[in-house]
């Protein structure tokens, strides 16, 4: 093949390099044949340790994965695809995308999605720059929200020059009046809350939101999905964005990725959201079809003046949610959300009653923070010989709880008499 | 194709979970009053649907995808079945150290290896993609001109053959871009280069090869003009699959890099992501990595947050699956493995330019890296057939077609990546292709305008979903 183009060998074709730049050799192991390599890589996974019974959450949540979720989103054209730019060749994915922001709408009960961001974390960074405009460059983030998310909410803010103010956290949910100092003292672009918090804790989104309305702020809600299926909708609560983290509708926990940051917002923003957007149109013989639209948002039309530089997002995991909303369906989603619920009240009583103190008595959906004086080492360690991961420790002898339809009554109790006893 | 709402009746669903074995707790808090209308069907219904949906894909597995600037090479089965392991996809990112030994040396394995190959001293695996990959290298720059006090520094040159995500991270990042022009070989123009950088230059985009498949034979005079002025390199890894093995951006003078994990190191794309874009960088901007990162404690790994860190660009550790994918892959090539697929990328692309050059315009007649962009300016001129009728042809002949009208220095430009994996009969069965369609150009142009004819829909009327957008289904009343 070489010579039949005219080269007698292959540095005839990297003659433009100059040869102080070449490689000499590359230091690193020879190749494998496959069947040598997935041993490495599966003893690599072996040294890991999985657990069986998880009672953490904090941002990655343990949830029952249905089985055609994997069957769909394992299909090679699915996986093996472009982002869709031809769109004659690419009405499975754009459609499926349509689908997915159909259902985005539905759970949080908002105008527009988008085809997804990188995880929760930038959903919410995207946001927050969503709302800022040349008279208000301020963001107030919650207290009371992932200390995570607030890192990267912080990280792209300072790439941009905005301010981030932390409203204070009181008793596990964001301190009212000093939101309300706050918003008098900044002329705020926005408030970003969690929704159910960090803490687990239900905000009273409608009176936060209404506060931020009244100072002329956006109002951001960093939300739960399974927690919608029972909560009253950001839509409901006059958020102007919806957005979260989409890893409990059917990814795994998957060490922390892939994941899926989720976005929605109403109509009046949609020309401000970052990303893909699949829309509906009409072929040349009037037959429906998807296209991605509203492009001159984005960097390959408008480069520097776009609203955001994110090409590449998530579509297979925003398959995945999609395929899990269809498995799950309406009855689903309530059922596993009442599940979380019910679970996760019944962990609490059980620990109380092995003395861990619910530290903040207001509503919680799956997760709870408890204090006790108990060492949170010994007691983490005491579950973890058992096969079981507990609670986050948060320091102050704090551990934050997490239940889902995954955890059994009997795991419950169990869990309850080991850190009775640890 | 219906949708996914228009299937089964109220009632239908699947059934997953098990009854409750606690009592049923209520919130006392308002609940949600809207109706959360998700689809009601069947598993069996599930599973044809988007088996229909799977029929009107292409992907690398259904046939030739010669998308240029995005690598879609073969993604190797093994992968999967390694980022699907119980032990990788069960694991709690917040789990005691102790317990994701294994995740951690992943990750590490990962960032030294890749290190090796683009001659970078540390990296983060964080960013989920490429265009994330480059925001975080920028904070990287901004942290270190920074650090020195030096605040001045607040412009990013970008070359126009840059691609679109340059300068919109550049704008992310707090910078100001400054444009400069290409020289007539598609390369920087030196003279330019020098004109724009001085004090204010906080450093250099460069995509090398650029984006036109070159590789710029000046490469060490432009690294070196823009750390004269004070300024960085930042190398954008879009086209690292050309070289990958042959010739290191950190020894042709860049601080920063980003990889795309899933171009050159064949992660699958997903219709659209997850990718991954790490960031390597000199030892100099080490401490401003994003974290947490895995570091070495004793015999065992830690997380722990560099000392003068940029922050979080996400939340853990990056796409992390997609880390053990590549991994999978590097240690498959290894040392030999990695430059024979650059060779052999470099060698598709040159055999299908040469086999095509006497008919089709070529931007830059010249040994190409693992892409050229052909110009279909004098068709347009001569039969009004545009690189968009072009590539609507080729929907009809199974060939995904090449990306069109970039870069935007070439008019009517088709930028051609066949990748290292497809084999001569493949690349030959193209080429006739190709010449097929330049024929029709002549003799049926009407055709092309008209294409495609033997897809699922014709072309879609863009303009009207941007008017009035559609984002979402319109329920009918009363759907249940």
């Amino acid at each position: 093949m070489l010579r039949d183009i005219g080269f007698e060998s292959f540095d005839g074709l990297f003659a433009h390099i100059p040869e102080e730049v070449k490689v000499r050799e590359l230091h690193i192991p020879e190749g494998l044949s496959e069947m040598e390599a997935l041993e490495q890589v599966e003893e690599l996974a072996e040294r890991n340790r999985r657990f069986r019974r998880i009672f953490r959450g904090a941002g990655a949540y343990d949830h029952y994965i249905p089985a055609i979720v994997k069957s769909v989103t394992s299909k090679e054209e699915f996986v093996t695809a472009y982002t869709p730019y031809q769109a004659e060749i690419s009405q499975g994915v754009l459609q499926s995308i349509f689908e997915y922001q159909t259902m985005i709408c539905e759970l949080t009960g908002m105008e527009a999605s988008n085809a997804s961001v990188y995880d929760g974390g930038t959903a919410a960074a995207e946001a927050v720059a969503m709302c800022r405009d040349r008279k208000r460059q301020t963001a107030l983030i919650s207290g009371a929200v992932d200390p995570q998310v607030l890192r990267v909410i912080r990280t792209y803010c300072h790439g941009s020059g905005a301010d981030v103010v932390v409203v204070p956290e009181r008793e596990g949910a964001t301190d009212v009046e000093a939101l309300k100092t706050l918003l008098a003292e900044n002329s705020a672009a926005c408030l970003y809350i969690q929704y159910p918090n960090f803490y687990g804790v239900i905000e009273d989104a409608e009176l936060l939101g209404s506060l931020a309305h009244e100072a002329g702020a956006k109002f951001i809600m960093g939300c739960n999905p399974i927690a919608l299926a029972l909560l009253k909708t950001p839509g409901e609560c006059g958020a102007d964005i919806a957005v979260g983290e989409g890893q409990p509708l059917g990814l795994g926990l998957n060490f922390g990725g892939p994941y899926l940051g989720f976005m929605a917002a109403s109509d009046k923003m949609v020309r401000k959201l970052p990303g893909r957007i699949v829309g509906e149109t009409v072929d040349s013989e009037g037959r429906r079809a998807f296209v991605l639209t509203l492009q001159a948002r984005e960097q390959h039309i408008r480069r520097e003046k776009a609203s955001s530089n994110i090409c590449s997002n998530e579509a297979l995991c925003a398959l995945t949610a999609a395929v899990y909303l269809s498995a799950m369906g309406e009855r689903g989603l309530k059922e596993c959300a009442q599940l979380c619920l019910s679970k996760a009240h019944y962990l609490q009583r059980q620990l109380e009653g092995a003395g861990f103190r619910l530290k903040y008595d207001r509503p919680f959906f799956h997760e709870f923070v408890t204090v006790s004086e108990k060492d949170t080492g010994t007691v983490l360690k005491a579950l973890e010989e058992r096969g079981i991961l507990g609670g986050l420790p948060l320091g102050d002898h704090k551990m934050l709880w997490c239940a889902t339809e995954k955890n059994s009554r009997g795991d419950i109790e169990r869990v309850a008499a080991i850190v009775k006893e640890a | 194709m219906k949708l996914i709402f228009e299937r089964g009746h109220e009632g239908q669903g699947c059934t997953v979970l098990p009854e409750p074995d606690v009592p049923e707790f209520h919130l006392e808090t308002p609940g949600r009053e809207l109706p959360l209308r998700l689809p009601h069907v069947s598993e069996n219904e599930i599973s044809r649907h988007y088996t229909e949906l799977a029929g009107e894909v292409h992907g690398v597995n259904s046939g030739f995808y010669p998308l240029g600037s995005c690598t879609m090479k073969y993604n190797p089965k093994v992968n999967e079945v390694a980022a699907a392991l119980p032990g990788f996809t069960g694991i709690h990112p917040l789990q005691p150290v102790g317990t994701v030994q294994g995740c951690l040396d992943v990750l590490k394995r990962a960032q030294e290896l890749l290190c090796e190959i683009t001659g970078m001293d540390d990296m983060t695996m964080q960013p989920a993609a490429g265009a994330h990959g480059e925001f975080t290298g920028l904070l990287l720059i901004k942290a270190y001109h920074e650090s020195r006090g030096d605040k001045k520094r607040t412009k990013i040159i970008v070359p126009d053959s840059a691609h679109g995500t340059n300068p919109a991270s550049a704008v992310m990042a707090g910078f100001e871009v400054v444009n400069i022009p290409s020289g007539a070989d598609g390369c920087v123009d030196l003279d330019k280069l020098r004109e724009a950088v001085g004090d204010d230059t906080a450093g250099l985009m460069l995509t090398n090869p650029n984006t036109v498949g070159l590789f710029d034979r000046n490469i060490l005079e432009i690294t070196s003009i823009v750390h004269k002025a004070g300024g960085l390199n930042y190398y954008d890894g879009a086209n690292l699959n050309a070289i990958m093995g042959i010739a290191r951006p950190g020894d042709m003078g860049f601080d920063v890099v980003h990889i795309n994990l899933h171009k050159t190191f064949s992660t699958p794309h997903g219709g659209g992501g997850p990718g991954s874009g790490p960031v390597g960088c000199k030892a100099f901007l080490s401490d401003f990595l994003p974290g947490p990162q895995p570091v070495w404690d004793g015999d065992d790994l830690t997380l722990a947050m560099p000392p003068r860190s940029i922050g979080s660009v996400r939340t853990f550790y990056g796409n992390f699956l997609v880390v053990v994918k590549a991994l999978t892959y590097i240690m498959i090539l290894g040392r030999s493995g990695v430059a024979d697929a650059a060779r052999n990328a470099v060698l598709n692309a040159n055999y299908m330019m040469r086999r095509l050059r006497d008919i089709y315009h070529m931007a830059f007649d010249d040994v190409c890296m693992h892409e050229f962009v052909m110009s279909l300016e004098n068709m347009k001129h001569d039969w009004d057939v545009s690189a968009m009728d072009v590539a609507k042809a080729l929907l009809d002949y199974g060939i995904h077609p090449p990306t069109m009208y970039f870069p935007l220095i070439v008019h009517e430009a088709l930028m051609v990546e066949p990748t290292e994996t497809e084999s001569r009969e493949t690349l030959d069965e193209a080429i006739a292709v190709f010449r097929e369609i330049y024929e029709l150009s002549q003799s049926d142009p009407e055709r092309l305008r008209a294409a495609p004819s033997r897809t699922s829909i014709g072309r879609p009327d863009e303009v009207q979903a941007a008017r009035k957008p559609v984002l979402r289904y319109a329920f009918p009343d009363g759907w249940k």
